[in-house]
């Protein structure tokens, strides 16, 4: 396939994609389930702003691939192996706090990662990422203020959501281990060394834990290998239920 | 005979989908007017980037300008990127008479990361008693307020 084989820059705008189509695709799952109407409606307006990151940076990468690509076969028609995403992203909603505090720790992560793409090499990403860190604030601050209310909350919400951070921190730590798609995007200055966005990451996320009586995480080990393409066992679960459509009816429109 | 001034005019009766007060000429979403050897080409800002009132503005903007008989050009335009500061204070009174509280500040002063928030009015009562009930309401631009004083639920157009 014509994906398989790009270079990096275009490897690395598709990594950026595949995070927010991803998590975009996860979080679009509370549609109809939110434990209120008002936190239904946050979750899927979070999806919406993700996905539509997703269609900036496919169509980006599109255009870089050429030969007739589009945004539409980026997304559907690659296969796991082929997605860069962190795992993070992939893993599954669990129950309200495990979804919150993914989404603390992707959004914070998010948050810088834009701040320095806004100074890109590329002018496309700066300003993509120009756009996209107004909204993200948003959700940053959303998902911190979950994460002080459940922690500051009953003695089961405080450890519930302690157990949740725990469980995704060795998760988040692959924000900060750089894979080759990171590295040859920092050579040509299109990207930030991502392990330099760990300690206003890490000053950001305690400063929220201590607002919510939680104690500080120790991010462990990396668990890691989503930006090299190999992924958990839920990713081929997301990609068959996403892409079904688009791949029984290749020429389908909507 | 297309003119600039005559698209404007047309323009200006295309509503948002979302908020049918607000012309996208009110929310500062047309950034350029072109007009070369008879092609329209006009550039559009995204408000959010995944807002998806945004084809249907471009529909709708298409047939504003069928009148006119010629190939309209529809480009993106990220750059610089649409702010609330772009809408215009006729369209801020439009919406708060329709009953969505404007945006309050500018957006370079609008609260950061996890600053304190701005005293939003109840579009109804005028009070600045008001509480915010989730930064996310009806549509992703749009966040859910409740006012103190006369307790009606309403929609925030958010500082962006």
């Amino acid at each position: 396939m014509k994906w398989d084989t790009c270079d990096p820059k275009t490897a690395y705008v598709l990594h950026l994609a595949d995070d927010a189509l991803i998590l975009g695709q996860r979080l679009s799952a509370w549609c109809g389930h939110g434990p209120i109407l008002e936190q239904d409606i946050a979750l899927t307006n979070i999806a919406l702003d993700l996905v539509g990151l997703a269609r900036q940076y496919y169509g980006y990468a599109a255009e870089l691939i050429g030969e007739g690509c589009t945004e539409n076969d980026l997304a559907y028609l690659r296969d796991s192996r082929a997605f860069m995403n962190h795992l993070i992203c992939e893993h599954p909603n669990g129950h309200w706090g495990d979804t919150l505090a993914r989404q603390f720790y992707f959004d914070t992560f998010h948050f810088f990662q834009l701040e320095a793409l806004a100074q890109s090499s590329d002018e496309r990403l700066r300003h993509i990422a120009a756009k996209a860190i107004k909204e993200t604030s948003y959700h940053a601050q959303y998902s911190a203020e979950w994460i002080i209310r459940l922690g500051d909350g009953t003695e089961e919400s405080h450890a519930k959501i302690a157990q949740s951070l725990a469980h995704y921190a060795p998760f988040a730590h692959e924000f900060f281990v750089p894979a080759p798609v990171d590295q040859d995007a920092h050579k040509m200055g299109l990207g930030p060394d991502v392990s330099s966005l760990l300690p206003a990451w890490k000053e950001k996320v305690e400063s929220i834990l201590t607002l919510a009586t939680l104690p500080a995480i120790d991010l462990g080990f990396a668990k890691k290998g989503g930006k090299d393409g190999v992924h958990s066992e839920h990713h081929g679960y997301i990609l068959a239920e996403m892409q079904s459509l688009a791949r029984a009816y290749p020429d389908a429109t909507w | 005979m297309v003119t600039l001034e005559r698209i404007k005019e047309h323009l200006a009766l295309v509503m948002d989908p979302e908020v049918p007060v607000l012309s996208i000429v009110d929310l500062g979403l047309v950034r350029s007017i072109e007009v070369k050897e008879a092609i329209i080409t006009l550039g559009i800002a995204p408000t959010y980037t995944g807002c998806p009132a945004m084809d249907v503005i471009h529909d709708r903007v298409r047939e504003a300008l069928s009148v006119f008989e010629a190939p309209v050009k529809i480009e993106v335009v990220l750059h610089p990127p649409w702010t609330t500061d772009w809408m215009s204070e006729a369209g801020k009174k439009k919406l708060e008479a329709y009953g969505i509280a404007p945006p309050v500040g500018k957006a370079a002063d609008k609260r950061s990361l996890w600053g304190p928030s701005a005293a939003v009015r109840c579009p109804r009562c005028k009070s600045e008693d008001t509480a915010l009930v989730s930064l996310f309401g009806s549509t992703a631009c749009k966040s859910l307020y409740q006012c103190q004083g006369c307790n009606e639920p309403f929609d925030y157009f958010k500082c962006f």
